[in-house]
């Protein structure tokens, strides 16, 4: 099983900056500047693309976690764990990009728009499952919490998604414009489109295998600590 | 400030942010290899957090 993920494991990183030129050779070369926004427009591509990963990565985190309250199973757990931490680190790239996006569009840095609050409950909500993972070491109990916290805050990922429609917010669907120039109209934005939401996909795998990769190294230890502490007395 | 500035500002932080939590891990996987070796020469590891 090892020597056979292996291959992929070393070669991850070469895909992953191999995606990046391309995405980013896409983003700042290929694809045109929207009529109306222009150069800062180039913000959306890794923006959505970030917003896509860490909406997957907490449906992985509910996923997961229902696994590991099922089974017990220790890897369904970091599994969970590391799909937390990257999916946190892709929302706050999302929460960072979408402000320093809207100053020049809409004139303001934050607004508390339906989509863009739920947003911020997301990242609190993951913000304290981690911090009740950290806090909580190896205590059996706690990690149970933990993995219930897990499954309840992606219940928000599907609410962040729909809200545009059931609740009249500022902030743009792109995706889904009808409007005769709205969306993306030119082939190279989707492609740009789709190739940096590969590039950010192969990243997030990647980080999540060098985060589960931690996490089996410390169980390692912990586990070894606790059977050297007797014989050290 | 003009587009580009917001655009340069944008990318800059999104690198930022990653290289960042790469710095974290290995920065964590460090102190796991330090705590793995005093393990092994049979000593008492001095922390244990995270």
């Amino acid at each position: 099983m090892a020597s056979r993920s292996r291959p992929l494991r070393d070669l991850l990183p070469w895909l992953t900056c191999l995606a990046m030129l391309a995405a980013i050779y896409l983003v700042f070369v290929a694809a045109p500047s929207e009529r109306e926004q222009g150069v800062v427009q180039r913000i959306f591509y890794f923006h959505v693309g970030a917003a896509w990963m860490a909406f997957a990565g907490f449906a992985l985190v509910a996923i997961a976690s229902l696994w590991f309250l099922a089974r017990g199973d220790r890897r369904a757990d970091r599994l969970a764990l590391a799909n937390a931490e990257v999916g946190m680190l892709f929302t706050t790239i999302v929460l960072v990009t979408g402000p320093i996006w809207a100053r020049p569009v809409w004139g303001v840095w934050w607004t508390w728009d339906p989509r863009l609050t739920m947003t911020v409950v997301l990242w609190t909500i993951y913000a304290a499952y981690l911090m009740l993972r950290r806090l909580g070491g190896g205590d059996e109990a706690l990690g149970r919490y933990a993995a219930v916290l897990g499954i309840v805050g992606a219940l928000d990922v599907p609410l962040i998604i729909v809200s545009i429609r059931l609740w009249r917010g500022i902030h743009p669907a792109v995706m889904l414009a009808k409007e005769p120039d709205a969306g993306l109209k030119d082939p190279t934005m989707k492609i740009a489109l789709l190739v940096s939401g590969l590039a950010l996909a192969l990243l997030f795998t990647w980080l999540v295998s060098l985060r589960m990769r931690l996490q089996k190294v410390d169980d390692e230890l912990a586990r070894l600590n606790l059977e050297a502490t007797p014989r050290m007395r | 400030m003009n587009g580009l500035d917001f655009l340069a500002a944008a990318y800059s932080a999104i690198w930022l942010i990653i290289f960042a939590y790469l710095l974290s891990l290995w920065r964590r996987s460090a102190r796991l290899e330090r705590e793995l070796d005093e393990l092994r020469r049979g000593e008492q590891p001095s922390t244990r957090a995270g």
